[in-house]
């Protein structure tokens, strides 16, 4: 709008309009026409979008940003403990424990903490750092702190309330944490940890993230490429048969992508035990001994039959309609011209196929790396994902910092593929059903 | 696909082999699902085979669970929950998402890629992402644990199948019909409600039908937003799950799949419907 | 603590008969001024959340006409309390924890102090509840209310056995002569230190050892030598299920829920008792609240804590009341009509050799050693 008022001002566009140009019915001239009313379609656009995109803004990605700021975010430390931390960035834990105005700056500022009781909450915090901070907080309480003598030095009277406070360690750990913004959590949650003298490497024995990652990434390719093993066949079977019968068996491919998720993972779980379905089959026929049943469940197999079970569908419908595309005259055309089946297959069908593998195996793959209902209920503990790790940071350790942490480094990987996604597929070719 | 006459032994050979594999993989999409439901009507309370039931024995089957679902107060609760949350997520993002995707199709939208990226993310970021996100940030507003809270979450997770579908209609649509309704002195609102909507309602109607199954099914948001007043079939399933298998949780799960049965139905004849009105051959 | 428990059991083994009358009756009971009519009751769930219902809320109720809502979410019960303290809208009036979440949420500022002398009531004798509870109370803001324990059960009918039973705590890590999976819950807590009792280390050192570097290589390494034949548990139901269908031979879970599975299932599972690791569940109040609902609650709280409530609770259930003038009174269960006090965690035949669980220090180390559990389980 605003631009076609602008345009409208113009006196040398009506000048020129006059000499020749275009005109419209209302006589203005044609190109000023056209463009108005690009701009009225435009904002009509906008105007129809806008509300779903406030929505989605307001209730979806508000929520992201706050994760991705959560991970960073530390103000309790400095917050709570304000003198203290002024007092302490003079201070060089190299030199020993910190001289007497950090034990009188930290002796305010606890008496104003444990009054409003919030002095646990950052040992909580710091205990995430470095164990026993937890307690060493609990234990410097109000009723402690109110029989200081203020005439006395007050250091020898912390370190008799414990003999903690006259380490390096705890005024170290508070000096470290202090800025309000932190890389700790994503330097947790790579194995890594913020120390005194910089970052360095968690031990061997206590690295479980990495791990983690790894393992759920690589989780998720054995899934994607079984989803592709099984899906191919049948994606070619659906898109060569004549449409009556493959709409048939199409149904047996969405009925399971209709079927609710628990209902197909209890399903599983009813299969898989030991003392289950496929079990009580196989010791029938005398394939194991009753003795001798299979573990399927709680492992990394269990996790790996349910979720390819889950994902086929989606590794099938994308294959399905690039399949559906490719002319069946091609392989008969080759066949004709003397290459044999396989050649045929892998020369000239093959290759134009490869958009759906491509569609499917992404999509597949995004979507069995953020899983977790799956995983929690028929994982055990080698088939668990990093979101299980996730949601247990947030429900059971509290350490929401370190969730949000790892939260955001998965995000990162996922919207890495999506992008791959959009290049090769095109998020508008998204099919559905 | 078919054979032909002149094919050798050896294609003979893999022309059946390979119809058996499809058989056996379609078999292994479909068994889990049909195998819950003689489940569901074992008598007793475990989730295998008894050998009453294998020699068809009447009293080895039983409407038990069936029974203790419809009478179970907990279950029932959950039920009305599921049934009230899905509905509300699932008007919101179809009617915002029907707006939107007008607007998306009509190619004069600006920054649409970024836009369309956006409105398509809850369907890309994993789960417990959204969930995690979700349940910090409206822990901050007053929203986690709250009716309202849950169906907004919904309803955003359910947002990228409508607009999907609907723009997915609109491609076919025939723009000059608008503009011959705007011709014969229609105004937009009653151009919209008389020509448009009435050619894309299949499209409306089945993301409608994805984002109330989004919703219906949806467990892990729910886990984490939800307080008791709120809890689902879907998360009373999981966490029976995670406690026991109780064969009443096949009964559910059995009903389950005959909803799911219903919907596969009427989007197929959605799909039929749309595609005769618009002309197209139906497949 | 573990003393006191004894004490308490051994009177309750002589209390067939119902020794007192309800403390309250109807018209006893002090008018509640200016408080809520309904409040929202955290708990468990399931047998434990149906014996607070019958021996508290539902009594409760009667007199004064309130209305409860039950919340099954005390799984997640600090996490929840977190997010709605973040946002300033506290639903929940009452919370049932075990005592280490309690501190937790004392820690936190989620849970209000608690006065116990005057918000409780007194024993009949007129003990004041802070010398009835006695070493009970370990936090600041939670009143306890049974002391339960984590232990073992075991299949009664495995043939590899020979007719050999485990009595030892130390036989859930002989494969050679108990061969089969066992379940251990998922968590480092009562695991680590069960290893390390049965790696030779004395009960006493138990901490000291674990704070160690070489003491938690030393646990996970007597872990690894069963680490195999493990099934990990997260939800208290899984071992009476997994021993019911036979998928493990012996495994940890909370005393009620084996007494359960024994005496009301009749399954071929019976108890091992040594090395019980003793813990205690209660309530807190949540901070913060209006109030009019606090009022509510701690008028509840007084009632349903006092003495003839916490013994009536255990007709349900085989958890032993936490005052220690509640133990006369116990008597029989409800419904199977057999003497409560044998089943009981703390009675003298089953408490002969038990664990004291270290809430302080587990609240230092959680992070750091749950942690290096995961990675253990990685490896």
């Amino acid at each position: 709008m605003a631009e076609a008022t602008a345009n409208g001002d113009i006196a040398p566009d009506e000048h020129r309009s006059a000499s020749g140009q275009l005109l419209a019915a209302d006589g203005t001239p044609l190109k000023k026409s056209i463009r108005r009313s690009e701009a009225r379609a435009r904002l009509r656009a906008f105007l129809l979008v806008a509300p779903l995109l406030i929505f989605v803004l307001l209730s979806f990605i508000a929520p992201i940003a706050d994760m991705l700021f959560r991970s960073v975010e530390n103000e309790i430390v400095a917050d709570t403990l304000p003198r203290t931390v002024e007092a302490l960035d003079a201070w060089d834990p190299q030199t020993g424990p910190p001289p007497e105005p950090v034990y009188r700056a930290f002796y305010d500022d606890m008496l104003e903490a444990t009054e409003l009781k919030i002095h646990t909450r950052l040992g909580s915090r710091l205990n995430y750092e470095e164990s026993g901070m937890s307690s060493l907080f609990r234990k410097t309480n109000e009723r402690r702190l109110e029989r200081f003598d203020l005439d006395q030095p007050l250091q020898p009277q912390f370190v008799d309330l414990d003999k903690d406070w006259g380490e390096v360690e705890p005024w170290a750990v508070i000096k470290t944490f202090a800025p309000r913004y932190t890389w700790g959590y994503f330097l947790q949650a790579a194995d890594m940890r913020l120390t005194p003298g910089g970052v360095e490497m968690a031990p061997e024995f206590e690295q479980i993230y990495l791990k983690l990652f790894w393992r759920t990434i690589l989780l998720s390719c054995t899934i994607t490429l079984s989803c592709l093993l099984l899906g191919y066949p049948v994606a070619w079977l659906l898109s060569n048969l004549p449409a009556r019968s493959a709409n048939l068996l199409m149904i047996l491919v969405l009925l399971p992508f209709w079927t609710s998720l628990l209902v197909r993972t209890s399903a599983w779980k009813v299969l898989l035990q030991e003392q289950g379905v496929i079990n009580d089959i196989l010791v029938y026929i005398g394939i194991v001994s009753d003795a001798g049943r299979l573990v399927m469940i709680n492992n990394q197999t269990g996790t790996i039959i349910a979720m390819t079970h889950i994902l086929l569908p989606f590794m099938v419908l994308p294959l399905y309609s690039v399949m559906k595309t490719i002319p069946p005259s091609y392989l008969r055309a080759a066949k004709s011209l003397g290459a044999t089946d396989w050649t045929a297959f892998w020369r000239v069908y093959f290759p134009q196929s490869v958009p759906g593998i491509g569609a499917g195996a992404i999509l597949v793959f995004i979507l069995a790396i953020g899983y977790y209902i799956t995983p929690e209920l028929v994982g055990g503990t080698d088939g668990t994902f990093i979101s299980n790790r996730i949601a247990f940071h947030i429900s059971t350790s509290l350490n929401w910092g370190l969730a949000a942490a790892l939260g955001s480094l998965l995000l990162i990987l996922v919207l890495g593929l999506y992008w791959l996604y959009d290049r090769i597929v095109g998020i508008d070719n998204v099919k559905l059903g | 696909m078919a054979l032909q006459p002149y094919a050798s032994t050896g294609q003979r050979i893999w022309y059946y082999t390979f119809r058996v594999l499809c058989g056996l993989i379609l078999f292994f999409l479909i068994f889990p699902i049909i195998i819950i439901i003689p489940l569901s009507f074992n008598a007793l309370p475990y989730f295998t085979f008894t050998p009453g039931m294998l020699a068809l024995e009447a009293d080895a089957y039983s409407l038990e669970h069936y029974r203790d679902f419809f009478y179970n107060d907990a279950w029932q609760q959950a039920l009305w929950n599921s049934l009230s949350i899905a509905p509300a997520a699932t008007l919101l993002s179809v009617s915002l998402g029907t707006l939107a995707a007008i607007g998306l199709s009509s190619g004069k939208m600006p920054f649409r890629g970024v836009v369309m990226a956006i409105l398509i993310s809850p369907m890309i970021v994993p789960l417990i992402i959204s969930a995690a996100g979700m349940y910090f940030f409206y822990s901050r507003i007053g929203l986690q644990g709250t009716w309202f809270g849950v169906v907004l979450a919904h309803a955003a997770l359910g947002v990228p199948f409508v607009i999907i579908t609907v723009t997915a209609t609109l491609v076919g649509f025939d723009r000059s019909l608008t503009r011959a309704a705007a011709n014969m002195g229609a105004g937009p609102v009653r151009t919209f409600f008389k020509v448009q909507m009435p050619l894309i309602l299949p499209g409306v109607i089945s993301g409608g039908l994805f984002a109330f199954i989004t919703s219906f099914d949806e467990v892990v948001v729910i886990l984490f937003l939800g307080s008791a007043g709120e809890q689902t079939l879907p998360w009373r399933m999981f966490t029976g799950l995670r406690e026991q298998i109780s064969p009443s949780i096949l009964a559910v799960a059995t009903l389950l799949v005959s909803v799911s049965v219903i919907l596969l139905v009427t989007l197929e004849i959605l799909r039929r419907r749309s595609e005769r009105l618009r002309g197209m051959s139906p497949g | 603590m573990s003393l006191k428990l004894k004490m308490m059991m051994a009177g309750a083994g002589i209390a067939g008969a119902a020794v007192a009358g309800a403390a309250y009756a109807a018209d006893e009971l002090p008018a509640c001024e200016g408080c809520a009519d309904s409040m929202t009751v955290v708990s468990w769930g399931g047998a434990y959340q149906n014996s607070q219902q019958k021996a508290y809320s539902e009594p409760y109720a009667e007199m004064t006409g309130v209305e409860f809502v039950w919340d099954e979410s005390s799984n997640e019960a600090v996490a929840k309390l977190r997010a709605m303290a973040e946002a300033g809208n506290i639903t929940w009036d009452l919370v049932d924890v075990v005592a280490s979440d309690a501190m937790r949420l004392c820690d936190e500022g989620l849970a209000e102090e608690i006065d116990f002398d005057s918000a409780l009531a007194e024993a009949p004798d007129g003990t004041v509840a802070t010398e009835d509870f006695g070493e009970m109370i370990v936090s600041d803001c939670f009143v306890p209310q049974i002391a339960y324990s984590t232990t073992f059960g075991y299949r009664t009918d495995v043939a590899e056995w020979n007719g050999e039973t485990p009595d030892d705590i130390c036989d859930v890590f002989d494969l050679e002569a108990f061969p089969g999976k066992r379940a251990l819950e998922k968590r480092p807590i009562n695991n680590m230190e069960w290893a390390l009792l049965c790696s030779g280390v004395a009960k006493e050192d138990i901490y000291d050892t674990l704070e160690t570097e070489e003491g938690q290589a030393q646990a996970f390494a007597k872990l690894d030598e069963i680490k195999d034949s493990v099934v990990w548990w997260s939800a208290g139901a899984e071992t009476p299920q997994l021993l019911a269908d036979g998928e493990i031979v012996m495994g940890s879970t909370y005393n009620g829920r084996l007494f359960a599975l024994i005496e009301e299932q009749k399954q071929p599972v019976a108890m091992m008792w040594d090395a019980q690791v003793y813990d205690l569940d209660g309530w807190i109040v949540p901070a913060g609240l209006p109030e009019d609902r606090k009022a509510r609650v701690m008028h509840f709280l007084k009632f349903a804590t006092d003495t003839q409530r916490l013994a009536d609770q255990a007709k349900y259930i085989s958890y032993g009341p936490a005052r220690q003038s509640s133990a006369p009174l116990v008597g029989q269960h409800a419904e199977l009509g057999i003497d409560m006090a044998p089943h009981m965690p703390t009675n003298p035949e089953n408490a002969t050799n038990t664990f004291l669980y270290n809430y302080e220090w587990w609240a230092d180390y959680r992070d750091d050693l749950d942690a290096k559990f995961q990675a253990w389980l990685l490896r």
